[in-house]
């Protein structure tokens, strides 16, 4: 790169910081203003870049494909209940399902990794990449790999972009007041897991990741009640309380969640509590967030809990007229606001 | 002064034995109580009756537990000057800054590091070299002290809680390279003053149970006794923090002044009394400035001059003026934490709130500690008006 300038301009004091990468408000300031500021969605787009979902939706003939693409860097690479090659397969399935493409066509990966990087760690990650894109009926069809020095990557990054076709194109913007809200797991477990495991606090627990392909979970769902669900988010970073919020806010309308009805282990709301974290605000990786009109939601919800993938399917709430943008959770005590987390959230240090 | 919890009225709360924090959360023990505090609510001859609590863990819970929404209009519970990062002076911070950047050893606790100062914080001092640590406890310094060559300045903060420790560190013969730099405050005085101020116009007290563990509840006598108010001191579990509410809206309704203790599985009339020898015999109290609040007398804790030899103050020059000619930004002179401690206003009325000022960049000290009014309403966001 010699004999070019880093146009970097020396009067322009902002900086990438840390937060722009957490997804939430400061992530979203940064596409908007930044990297995305620029770009048209074509004219024919069913969903385009402006709407900030799980992925777009383009027309191809009579079909209304899908495509989503995301990059994964996760510390450490290998955790209690998956690793990265099991975290970016099921990211990007897992974008397509929630917009309604359950039908995996197609898989794309990009692999960065640094030099002296182990091989048989590769080995691992392409093995478990490989037994995850046969639990969700994916392939991986086409690759790029880039090596960088040493130090100046931390390990690996693996960046997958999927296609698949949905019959019904599902939005994080489609609520509609009474709609039913449903989880379709146990929330938390991927974050803290990750965070206990990270600050190194053992436990005598089964706490890990709930990594994994929801594709034939929400299959299920569409099924059942076809244009009846309103909508589907995957609440990964920012957690259950990001993706509500989101939804909340592109739908303009208002949530109503009951605390003691959406369903957290033991073990995740110990450690959280130990670790001064909301479950609510800490990312899953095997959860979705759907809502469905109230006369489908008791067989969506009969339909989940028959799948093995969504036996701790809950109905938590419901969409309201009035608080459009917010959510508002009982807590079995009070009322309160349910907010985005701002930024990733951290254990407390004291 | 009674020693009893409050009965009848508010159904009787469990009685903590078992140690399970769960059964103070009993969704419908409290709905129970809510109930009874509707009902007396209703008969107070002045509504509403304004209830200040003085603790960064009682709004924590408050606001996690949605309580504000519990309570009738004839309610309003609000927070004092109860977060003590929040409460520490520009210039104290200022004093810590300067020492970090004049090459000794700073060791505090980890909320203080974001805390801006004058035109600084530690955080900004650590990141352009400065030794700044962060403890856990005040016992902590000692060990950092031990390992270190050069001097040592604990930068101690907080309440009656933190102060104890504080001062049994300086009683167990410290390493000579440790001094220590008071920003230690006193809350009762600091009440003394609230409760004086007509824009707040409190009617009574929600008393810490954590301070009291120490200081006792009879500290607040004189208090309830000068100002002709109720205190009631209280936990921090929402069936207390509804219990003790209750109790004094029912004083309050009766016209009765005085103190009760809505917390004695863990608090006595008398407190820790050899908790409070040794910090009386360390410390005493001096009129200073609480952060955008008054000048408060006998509520900042300075060394005696008997242990002036560990008083950073005594030992070092500490060369602010730098700092102070910096001047501070012109966002906090917008800041309304002051009034948000007073309890004239809330968090939601600051221009600034969850825009310019969050917990990642916060503007002012509210918006940093974890016991901050804003940083507490910007994580749980707020009453729902239902």
């Amino acid at each position: 790169m010699s004999g070019t300038t880093d146009p970097s301009a020396a009067d322009d004091e902002r900086r990438v910081e840390l937060k722009h990468g957490a997804g939430g408000t400061a992530t979203r300031d940064l596409v908007t203003e930044t990297l995305a500021a620029d770009f048209a969605d074509p004219d024919d787009a069913l969903v385009g870049l402006a709407e900030m979902d799980d992925g777009a939706v383009v027309p191809v003939g009579d079909a209304s494909v899908v495509v989503t693409t995301d990059t994964h860097v996760i510390d450490p690479p290998f955790f209690p209940g998956g690793d990265i090659g099991r975290l970016a397969v099921s990211g990007t399935v897992n974008d397509l399902a929630v917009m309604g493409a359950t039908d995996v066509r197609a898989l794309t990966s990009a692999v960065v990794v640094e030099a002296n990087y182990p091989i048989a760690n590769l080995e691992r990650i392409a093995d478990s990449m490989a037994s995850t894109c046969e639990e969700a009926d994916a392939s991986v069809v086409t690759g790029d790999t880039k090596v960088m020095g040493n130090g100046e990557l931390d390990g690996v990054v693996i960046n997958t972009t999927g296609i698949g076709v949905a019959d019904h194109v599902v939005s994080d913007a489609g609520l509609s007041p009474n709609d039913v809200l449903i989880v379709t797991d146990s929330v938390g477990e991927h974050g803290i897991s990750l965070l206990a495991e990270r600050e190194g606090i053992e436990f005598g627990s089964d706490l890990e990741s709930d990594v994994k392909p929801l594709n034939d979970l929400l299959a299920v769902a569409l099924e059942t009640a076809g244009a009846d669900v309103t909508a589907m988010k995957d609440p990964t970073r920012m957690g259950l309380a990001g993706a509500l919020n989101e939804m909340a806010a592109k739908g303009d309308v208002g949530l109503e969640i009951r605390e003691e009805r959406v369903p957290v282990t033991s073990d995740v709301k110990g450690t959280g509590e130990m670790l001064g974290l909301d479950p609510f605000q800490i990312a899953n990786e095997g959860v979705a967030v759907l809502g469905v009109a109230p006369t489908v939601a008791e067989d969506v919800l009969a339909a989940l809990r028959d799948h093995p993938k969504g036996r701790n399917a809950a109905a938590i709430g419901k969409v309201i007229d009035d608080h459009r943008g917010r959510v508002v959770l009982d807590t079995g005590m009070g009322d309160r606001y349910l907010r985005e987390p701002s930024s990733e959230p951290a254990p407390r240090i004291c | 002064m009674s020693e009893t919890p409050p009965g009848g009225p508010t159904g009787g709360l469990p009685t903590g034995d078992g140690e399970n924090a769960l059964e103070f959360r009993d969704p419908e023990k409290a709905r129970a109580i809510a109930d009874t505090l509707a009902e007396i609510g209703e008969e107070l001859e002045d509504p509403p009756a304004t209830v200040m609590h003085v603790c960064g863990s009682h709004e924590q819970s408050i606001a996690k537990f949605g309580i504000r929404s519990m309570l009738p209009d004839t309610v309003r519970l609000i927070m004092g000057p109860g977060c003590p990062v929040c409460i520490t002076d520009m210039p104290e911070v200022d004093e810590a800054v300067a020492l970090a950047e004049s090459g000794v050893t700073v060791a505090t606790y980890g909320d203080m590091l974001k805390v801006p100062g004058t035109s600084k914080s530690l955080d900004d001092a650590r990141a352009a070299g400065a030794d700044v640590r962060i403890i856990y406890s005040a016992g902590d310094v000692v060990e950092i002290a031990e390992e270190e060559d050069g001097e040592v300045v604990f930068f101690a903060t907080g309440f009656e809680t933190t102060a104890a420790p504080t001062a049994a560190v300086v009683l167990s013969d410290p390493p000579p390279n440790l001094s220590i730099l008071s920003a230690h405050k006193y809350v009762p005085p600091a009440m003394e003053i609230v409760a004086e101020m007509p824009d707040t116009d409190i009617q009574g007290y929600l008393a810490a149970g954590n301070a009291a563990i120490i200081t006792g509840s009879g500290i607040f006598e004189e208090l309830a006794e000068r100002h002709e108010l109720p205190v009631v001191v209280g936990g921090f579990e929402p069936l207390d923090i509804l219990a003790g509410v209750t109790r004094l809206v029912e004083m309050i309704r009766d016209g009765e002044a005085g103190v009760e203790n809505a917390y004695p599985r863990c608090v006595t009339r008398e407190g820790n009394e050899p908790a409070q020898e040794q910090l009386w015999e360390v410390f005493e109290g001096v009129s200073g400035q609480w952060r955008g609040i008054a000048d408060i007398p006998d509520a900042n804790l300075v060394l005696r001059g008997e242990y002036a030899e560990y008083d950073a103050r005594e030992r070092f020059e500490i060369d602010t003026a730098s700092l102070a000619d910096a001047g501070a930004t012109g966002l906090a002179d917008d800041c309304i934490c002051g009034d948000i401690m007073s309890g004239t206003a809330e968090p939601t009325d600051c221009e600034m709130f969850g825009e310019e000022c969050t917990p990642d960049d916060p503007v002012g000290a509210c918006m940093v500690s974890s016991e901050g009014t804003c940083k507490i309403w910007h994580e749980y966001g707020g009453r729902p008006d239902i």
